[in-house]
């Protein structure tokens, strides 16, 4: 991106006119700014935040006190006694409910024998000051009563009122409580430097397959052929269809038992038996005598991932090729270069500039990837990166505040990632 | 080096490839249309063609006259089945014998086709370094062409194929995926019939489609005003703006999740529309803002200024000026954040959990477990894939611009 030159505007120098546009254009970014500060620069700030909170999945429902009504007793005749019971709970098993207050109203002709200190009755109004309600709190409130003439003859009975109750329970997002135990335990887990090594080769090798496919698939292109305009839709068709259909269609394909890949490779004699490509963490095969072994699951996802994005990449690189001049390469004909001699010392340093810019884009972009993988193996058989460890701390284990934890680190590699491709992306391309 | 670089190497090359590839092709075709158990004969194909090429090369350039050529392809055709023990695709010839006619027609006379095509105009012996590239390029440009095309039609053509099968026939033969009409137009498209009465997927679509179009006008209502300012007027602060629009398209959304997610909890914004439609905006924005942004500047300014001359004001030089100038960018970036709307999985998977409002994306993930088989999986995805593929298809140009502006973000 080049740097704008104002190509219209008021003369320098503050003046009225030039503040004037100035607030017209900051009331024009304004809603865009709004929309993009409240859902991504906040949740970027909170995801930090939350990484320091020992949240749970659960904890984001707040603690709640709970009441049931009861009633104890037979209440036939005048001078019965009977009981009524408040079983009282804090839904949360942890956390403290502060200032509980239960209210409910209380039947007519019930004379209350012993009221309990913490609860008064005014005008038929029971109203019971609770206090604090610790984590996992019960308790049974009995209120013994005797039974007059007026209660027997009223229809309402004492359940047909709901007790309320109220209470301050401290939401655990904006509390003060920190804690460094989620980066303690991301690191401390054995698994976390294997899966940045996942993380590592899923995105060296997904965006130089992309590239290397998309270059290829360019060169192709870059001739006019009848058919050709059918071929480059044709060719985008992978990034194009949404990421489900794609993903579940692999999975389909490279099935072990159903699937038409492995049926055709053994019907072809290259495989003795079935390949699970999604659910095998390592394959060996045999070269020479010498046994080499890989990861089947993480090359199947990576292969996928060049499949999926080398349309990006060939956009791109055609795009680009199309712009060279003919001319070089009329010269260079002249001169009795060679094909080969004509990309490797031609195309290839003109390509080089949008080579560098989509390598770093791809990379950021293929680190940054969820979906793929998630929708592919679900982060099994070796095939976890750091964006589905994310998901997996967060929600599978339900530990929001680890999975916070995983997108910091995700972040800032990526924040470095970004800073180096600001530095040393040229000026013209892009 | 410059020993190889001969005539008869080319011909070995050019032979022995288009040989393997056109049995691999058509015998893997063969077995998928007809459901035979077939074995192609790879090596037999390769000897065939490389055979087949050399008997191009018996003269010279000039000297290959129609005879050679169809004395070429009856050296594929008897070295085939010779070689193969007249078995090409290991079945005995009484097994679907049309097809297998059908099949070894094609790669006779495919491989005769390649191989005149690769190699008319090569010389016999010692060549120059120039025709020697330009005829191995043209081999592996042909190869080229072939695998692209494989490896990008053969998963589609499984996606439908599969979509239109039954469970045992999908499990009885994996290869077969000849189409069977013997249930009729409605067995043949059961699944989809399922995925609409029972699974719901008619309202799947309903939503999807809502969701889609209402978040390329919310973003285009953001984003038009947004790169008009950045692109057009001067205030303090504008550099850094342009630059870092870039920056936020690179924030990953799965470090927004957790954050949003607890949020969104709370607030009572989960499985609801609205909830989807706040997020979606958010992440194609400063897409949009930024194509529009690199258009805008395109523009001649003096055609805005002479509007400002004549008594307009800013919003009647963007109404009536800037938006009628940028149609062809508008349809771009309106194609491409619908495609992204559409295609998105990450938050409609996290945010909506209740089937009545679910997004196709979201419904088709929901088919995916060991209960529902698998053609209505894949009829599932069909259903998802048409729309925006025809979409592509029908505006295709402004698409790969949309794409090619927007394509940095994955």
């Amino acid at each position: 991106m080049s740097s704008i030159e104002p190509t219209s505007g008021p003369p320098k120098g503050t003046g009225p006119m030039q503040r004037r546009e100035a607030r017209l254009a900051y009331a024009m970014l304004a809603p865009t700014f709004l929309i993009i500060a409240t859902i991504v620069l906040i949740p970027l700030l909170a995801n930090f935040w939350i990484s320091f909170k020992p949240v749970q999945l659960g904890d984001l429902r707040p603690p709640t006190p709970v009441a049931n009504e009861r009633l104890r007793g037979d209440a036939t005749a005048v001078g019965d006694q009977i009981r009524v019971e408040y079983r009282l709970r804090n839904s949360s098993r942890q956390r403290a409910i502060a200032d509980v207050v239960m209210t409910d109203s209380w039947p007519s002709g019930l004379a209350v024998n012993d009221l309990d200190p913490r609860c008064t009755l005014e005008n038929q109004n029971l109203r019971c000051e609770l206090g604090n309600l610790e984590g996992g709190y019960r308790e049974r409130l009995k209120i013994e009563a005797t039974v007059e003439q007026a209660f027997l003859d009223s229809p309402i009975k004492p359940r047909d009122s709901k007790p309320v109750m109220t209470g301050d329970s401290e939401n655990i997002l904006t509390n003060a409580e920190l804690t460094l135990e989620n980066f303690r335990k991301v690191f401390a887990a054995s698994e976390f430097w294997s899966v940045l090594k996942v993380t590592i080769y899923y995105t060296v090798f997904g965006t130089a397959g992309a590239l290397i496919l998309g270059l290829f698939a360019a060169l192709l292109m870059n001739q006019a052929f009848r058919g050709r305009a059918i071929l480059r839709g044709l060719f985008l068709f992978p990034y194009v269809a949404p990421v489900i259909a794609v993903a579940f269609t692999w999975v389909v394909l490279l099935d072990p038992f159903s699937g038409a890949l492995n049926a055709i490779l053994q019907q072809m004699g290259a495989a003795g038996g079935p390949i699970n490509f999604f659910g095998q963490r390592e394959a060996s095969f045999t070269l020479l005598g010498l046994e080499f072994s890989f990861p089947l699951a993480l090359t199947t996802v990576i292969a996928f991932e060049a499949w999926r994005y080398f349309p990006l990449s060939f956009l791109f690189i055609l795009a680009r090729m199309q712009s060279i001049s003919g001319d070089m390469y009329e010269a260079a004909e002249m001169d009795g270069a060679t094909p080969l001699q004509q990309f490797w010392y031609l195309s290839l340093p003109q390509l080089a500039g949008i080579l560098s810019v989509l390598f770093l884009l791809r990379f950021i972009w293929t680190f940054n990837k969820f979906d793929d993988i998630f929708l592919l193996t679900g982060g099994g058989a070796g095939t976890r990166t750091l964006t589905v460890d994310v998901y997996e701390q967060g929600f599978a284990l339900a530990n929001l505040g680890a999975g916070a934890a995983v997108a910091v680190v995700v972040f800032v590699v990526l924040f470095t990632f970004s800073v180096i491709y600001f530095r040393f992306s040229p000026k013209d391309e892009g | 080096m410059a020993v190889l670089r001969n005539g008869l190497l080319l011909a070995v090359i050019s032979g022995a490839l288009w040989g393997a590839i056109a049995m691999i092709v058509f015998g893997v075709t063969f077995a998928l249309v007809s459901g035979a158990p077939a074995q192609p004969s790879v090596n037999a194909a390769a000897l065939a063609g490389l055979l087949g090429a050399l008997v191009l090369m018996v003269r010279t350039p000039e000297q290959r006259s129609l005879t050679l050529r169809f004395l070429s392809a009856a050296v594929v055709l008897v070295v085939l089945f010779t070689a193969s023990f007249a078995h090409p695709f290991g079945l005995g010839l009484d097994v679907a014998p049309l097809w297998q006619i059908a099949a070894t027609l094609l790669i006779v006379g495919s491989v005769s086709f390649t191989n005149w095509a690769c190699l008319h105009d090569a010389g016999r012996g010692a060549m120059r370094r120039y025709d020697f590239e330009k005829i191995l390029i043209r081999i592996f440009k042909g190869f080229g062409f072939v695998f692209f095309t494989v490896i990008v039609a053969l998963p589609f053509y499984v996606l439908v194929m599969t979509s239109l099968k039954s469970q045992q026939s999908l499990l009885a033969n994996p290869l077969d995926f000849s189409v069977d009409f013997s249930g009729g137009f409605s067995g043949l498209f059961r699944s989809y019939g399922e995925l609409f009465t029972q699974f719901n997927f008619g309202r799947y679509l309903l939503i999807s489609s809502i969701v889609s179009v209402a978040t390329v006008i919310l973003t285009l209502l953001f984003s038009v005003p947004g790169a008009y300012a950045v692109s057009r007027l001067r205030f303090p602060g504008r550099a850094v703006l342009s630059r870092s629009i870039l920056l936020i398209y690179m924030v990953p959304a799965i470090v927004l999740v957790i954050p949003l997610y607890a949020v969104f909890s709370q607030l009572g914004l989960r499985n609801t529309m609205a909830g989807l439609l706040i997020i979606y905006p958010a992440t194609t924005i400063p897409v949009a803002l930024y194509m529009l942004q690199g258009y805008f500047q395109g523009l001649p300014a003096e055609l805005e200024e002479a509007g400002l001359m004549d008594g307009l004001s800013r919003l009647g030089v963007i109404i009536k000026i800037t938006l009628p100038l940028s149609l062809p960018a508008m349809a771009s970036v309106s194609l491409y954040v619908f495609m992204i709307a559409w295609n998105e999985f990450l938050f409609a998977f996290m945010f909506l959990d209740d089937p009545d409002i679910f997004t196709l994306s979201r419904g088709v993930v929901s088919l995916n477990s060991s209960e529902v088989p698998r053609q209505h999986l894949m009829a599932g995805a069909v259903i998802a894939t048409l729309p925006v593929l025809g979409i592509f298809l029908w505006f295709e140009r402004y698409m790969v611009q949309g794409l090619t502006a927007g394509s940095v973000k994955g």
